[in-house]
């Protein structure tokens, strides 16, 4: 499904600056595998995302979409094949929009857009059932601008477009790191209920522990711009965060020192 | 008496120039991105009309010709800030400069008369019996007209909505599959095309093209687009918002045909435009940094009574 091989990224090369944020990555997902993300900062966790969508060139290596190599592929022609949630709310949506133009512009992702009308009525019906089950009101408000809605309300938005036109793979970089708690929680359950349904092929880069162990069917952690640990399936139930914590520093060699990842 | 016959020419003016301001509209609000290619555009529409003209084309033709040279002003710019990532503003700034030097290659002088040409207004004089002002002004009305109209349709379209979410937000543009260079490209296109029309229309209405036409006509347009925000508000359709810029455009062409009126001398003219753009773009700034200071000395000094008040006004 997806096939990242001997991928490697490094910013700023050949300045104080330099920083190896991909190392020689090796990754392959199966159709229909929901797999967390975890790592310290700086890991390459969100670098990884980045490169699958095409937001930067990557120095080596292949990567495969479905069997396709998307490696030199721009990201707008990359988008036919991916649907993405951004850590920053106000990243996945245009905030000057209405609520339906957001979802009519997402519902022509991998289409020729061309002149006939940019959103049509029938469609506005389905964004009106689409909008219902996220339960948050919203199909009552298709014409409001999205800047009127919270970080949340952008946020279930956005995924709700990133999976309009179901994606080969769904794209999720730390999605719910800035909303508060309950909202947060919200969301990921819906995530969980999308990809279900759909039998989406996901990655979700997450700082919390607990979720990455509860959701999906496979974990991997990754330090230094490598994955160093690899796990699914039933031994993937059965983890605790503190035997992730330990194979942190086992395979690192290093105290895990992350705040973020520890408290949450 | 006077002061009524310049007021009337103030308002055919306005309307002619409305679809500059239009244009510049396309890109400073529309795409987010301040394109200063518009002097030139603006000049490049008048010179190849008056030139094209000057040659013996029907002056409708001339339009025609005038559009196509707009856009390719913009795609110019569009060239230079998507593929060779030039800074918007530096890239319409060369464009602009460039521009004045195939202008005067365009005429092969500095002003090109049409005096002794048959200018569409003069056509439509002859066969209405209207007079130059009047003609002018229902011209300009009818293009203003049919130009919103197809402004707004093409901004309801599939490319029209990508075009604009692209002066939203660039980044949902691509993870949505479309190319933002592209959107980007078009949307200076259009705005240019617009731009060079209005030149064009000016040009023949004022019976003479000048390479000098264009001089600050940024900011007339960004003066015009203030004046309807200032006038109709922010928040309106996309229709009514491109009605409130043409309006805009007329009020300016009033109020500088009445400060010349009362005596001022035209020298000082761009002075008094970029004084009211300046003023007009920083009073918001000014009253939203006085309302939040009172809201928190109110907060500060006063009972719950007032800071409740105080915590109304700052929503």
């Amino acid at each position: 499904m997806l096939e990242i091989s001997h991928v490697s990224k490094t910013f700023n090369k050949g300045t104080v600056n330099e920083k190896k944020a991909l190392d020689d990555l090796n990754l392959k997902l199966k159709e229909e595998d929901f797999v967390t993300v975890i790592g310290g900062n700086g890991a390459g966790k969100s670098t990884m995302l980045n490169m699958v969508a095409g937001v930067y060139p990557i120095d080596a290596g292949t990567i495969r979409i479905d069997s396709t190599d998307v490696s030199l592929m721009p990201e707008y022609k990359r988008a036919r094949l991916l649907g993405r949630v951004f850590q920053d709310p106000m990243m996945g949506t245009a905030a000057d929009m209405e609520i339906q133009e957001n979802l009519a512009m997402a519902y022509r992702r991998g289409k020729n857009r061309g002149l006939s009308w940019g959103i049509t009525k029938k469609e506005k019906e389905t964004y009106h059932e689409a909008l219902k089950r996220l339960g948050l009101g919203l199909e009552d408000r298709m014409s409001s601008k999205v800047g009127l809605l919270s970080g949340g309300q952008r946020q279930a938005l956005t995924l709700l477009m990133a999976t309009l036109q179901r994606p080969k793979l769904l794209l999720l970089d730390e999605h719910t790191a800035a909303l508060d708690p309950r909202t947060a929680k919200k969301v990921l359950e819906l995530t969980r209920e999308i990809v279900e349904e759909q039998k989406l092929t996901a990655l979700m880069v997450t700082h919390n522990m607990k979720d990455a162990i509860q959701i999906g069917n496979r974990l991997i952690m990754m330090h230094e711009g490598r994955i160093i640990y690899d796990v699914s399936g039933e031994e993937k139930q059965k983890l605790q965060v503190s035997d992730l914590l330990e194979k942190f520093e086992e395979a690192s060699g290093e105290e895990f020192s992350n705040d973020r990842m520890l408290l949450s | 008496m006077g002061i009524l016959l310049a007021v009337q020419g103030a308002v055919s003016q306005g309307v002619l120039w409305g679809i500059m301001a239009l244009g510049v509209y396309m890109t400073y609000r529309v795409l987010n991105i301040a394109d200063l290619t518009v002097d030139g555009s603006f000049a490049l529409g008048g010179s190849i009309c008056a030139a094209m003209m000057t040659l013996g084309m029907n002056p409708w033709l001339s339009l025609l010709v005038a559009i196509a040279a707009g856009a390719l002003s913009g795609a110019v710019t569009g060239f230079l800030h998507t593929k060779c990532e030039i800074p918007a503003i530096l890239a319409g700034i060369l464009t602009q400069i460039g521009l004045y030097s195939v202008n005067l290659r365009i005429m092969g002088r500095s002003n090109t008369p049409l005096l002794k040409l048959d200018t569409m207004f003069k056509q439509l004089m002859a066969a209405t019996g209207l007079s130059s002002a009047w003609v002018s002004l229902i011209t300009g009305a009818v293009f203003c007209a049919v130009l919103i109209g197809a402004l707004y349709w093409f901004f309801g379209t599939e490319i029209g909505s990508a075009i604009r979410a692209t002066g939203n937000n660039e980044n949902m543009v691509r993870s949505l599959g479309m190319n933002t260079n592209v959107t980007k490209m078009l949307g200076l296109m259009l705005g240019n095309a617009l731009i060079a029309l209005s030149g064009a229309l000016v040009s023949q209405s004022q019976g003479y093209a000048d390479v000098k036409m264009g001089t600050g006509a940024i900011v007339i347009g960004l003066a015009s687009i203030i004046i309807g925000e200032v006038l109709f508000g922010r928040k309106l359709a996309f229709g009514t918002k491109l009605f409130s810029i043409v309006v805009g455009s007329v009020i300016y062409r009033i109020i500088v045909a009445v400060v010349l009126q009362l005596g001022l001398n035209t020298d000082d003219l761009k002075l008094l435009t970029a004084i009211l753009v300046a003023v007009a773009l920083s009073i918001p700034v000014m009253l939203e940094k006085r309302r939040q200071t009172a809201s928190y000395k109110a907060s500060l000094n006063g009972n719950h009574k007032e800071e409740q008040e105080g915590g109304h006004a700052g929503n």
